[in-house]
């Protein structure tokens, strides 16, 4: 699946039609676990096909469907899903120097910005690859994410007990896997981790269930503060000045990912500058 | 039900708006390193959050599920081993569902 962006042929040769198919439909099944833990939470059929359709990006759409199954409140709910898709921003501010949308085309390009779009597209060494690249990723991706969503709805739907099948693990099991190639990558990442699991669990007990986990943003909050981007710092506003994001990611964690997201608009993308490509949903 | 809609339409919005504005604003408005940091940060805190809160609280009240956790330490041992993303949603609804077939509440 994912071997074909992982390959490092992959970043000097364009293959952008055969990689953007290829993690695709390998992310896009994942679609299927989307699916089933909607209409497990106590989603509709079509609830759960309305996300996938409009919404298209699974952290939201598994985190919506969280709170609604335990209960919690829609607005926050609702809140948490939308700030879990901010970093979607990032990657269109990203993408809109490489692949450039007109309108009223950029209409539909941006709902197509997602992680598996802006790493394919990233990893393309020239523009037009690149807008290939994302045009075949958000596709195949799309096509299938959404049929796998309606199967696992429906497959859902129609089996007794959710938990007897151990659909309640699905949720958390996915979300640690969607951070899982981010916990790898720096000392910062892994605190606020840690410190987010914390301030949710310690608040649990006394707010309206879903509020916690907004707050765990505090813990984003913090980390950003307290460990300042350093090269990113000394370079504000230069673009692609430095070589390849690898050399600073694989040896200086907390410096890597800040400087990247500058530097990777003219280079190919390294591990820390990508989206987690490989084990995420849209 | 009705409310379920609105929070489905309105989380499809928020994020659609999210995803277009960051083709249109000017570069600039995202340029602080620290903007980017926080932005790059919150999924990974509140992913964590949900994670933990999702398998170890109902409601207000604390619940340890042994299969429950039992099935999330089987992604853990997954995720360790390099397992794609569905593989490990698998292997940690399998454990689950295997254990509670073989009496673990």
């Amino acid at each position: 699946m994912s071997a074909t962006v992982r390959q490092p042929a992959a970043a000097r040769q364009p293959r952008p039609v055969r990689d953007g198919v290829g993690l695709g439909l390998a992310v896009g099944v994942s679609g299927v676990a989307f699916g089933a833990a909607a209409v497990s939470a106590g989603l509709s059929v079509w609830q759960a096909c309305a996300l996938s359709l409009l919404a298209f990006t699974g952290a939201s759409q598994f985190a919506l469907a969280g709170v609604i199954a335990a209960g919690g409140s829609l607005l926050a709910g609702t809140a948490g899903a939308i700030l879990l898709g901010s970093r979607n921003t990032l990657y269109g501010l990203r993408l809109a120097d490489v692949l450039r949308p007109r309108w009223p085309g950029r209409l539909v390009t941006a709902l197509g910005v997602i992680d598996e779009t802006t790493a394919v597209s990233l990893a393309q060494p020239d523009a037009d690859s690149a807008r290939t690249g994302f045009t075949a990723t958000f596709c195949c991706l799309y096509a299938t994410w959404n049929i796998a969503t309606l199967a696992g709805a429906i497959g859902a739907g129609r089996i007794g007990s959710p938990q007897s099948f151990g659909l309640d693990v699905v949720g958390p099991a996915a979300f640690l896997a969607l951070i899982w190639p981010r916990l790898r990558t720096g000392r910062t990442e892994r605190l606020v981790a840690v410190a987010g699991a914390a301030v949710a669990l310690g608040t649990t007990p006394l707010l309206p269930v879903g509020v916690p986990v907004i707050l765990a943003a505090t813990a984003a909050l913090a980390g950003a503060l307290a460990a300042p981007p350093k090269r990113s710092a000394q370079l504000p506003g230069e673009l692609g000045t430095q070589g390849p994001p690898e050399s600073s990611g694989a040896s200086a964690p907390t410096a890597g990912p800040a400087a990247a997201p500058q530097s990777s608009l003219r280079t190919p993308p390294s591990s820390q500058s990508t989206p987690p490509s490989s084990r995420s949903t849209p | 039900m009705t409310g379920v809609w609105i929070a489905v339409l309105a989380t499809a919005a928020g994020c659609y708006a999210l995803k277009l504005a960051g083709l249109t604003v000017p570069q600039r408005v995202l340029a602080s390193p620290r903007v980017r940091r926080f932005a790059e940060l919150v999924p990974v805190a509140l992913l964590m959050a949900l994670s933990a809160v999702q398998a170890t609280t109902s409601g207000h009240a604390f619940v340890l599920d042994p299969a429950r956790l039992a099935g999330l330490g089987a992604a853990v041992v997954a995720l360790l081993l390099r397992a794609p993303f569905l593989l490990v949603i698998v292997v940690a609804a399998g454990t689950a569902a295997a254990l509670r077939a073989a009496g673990v509440s």
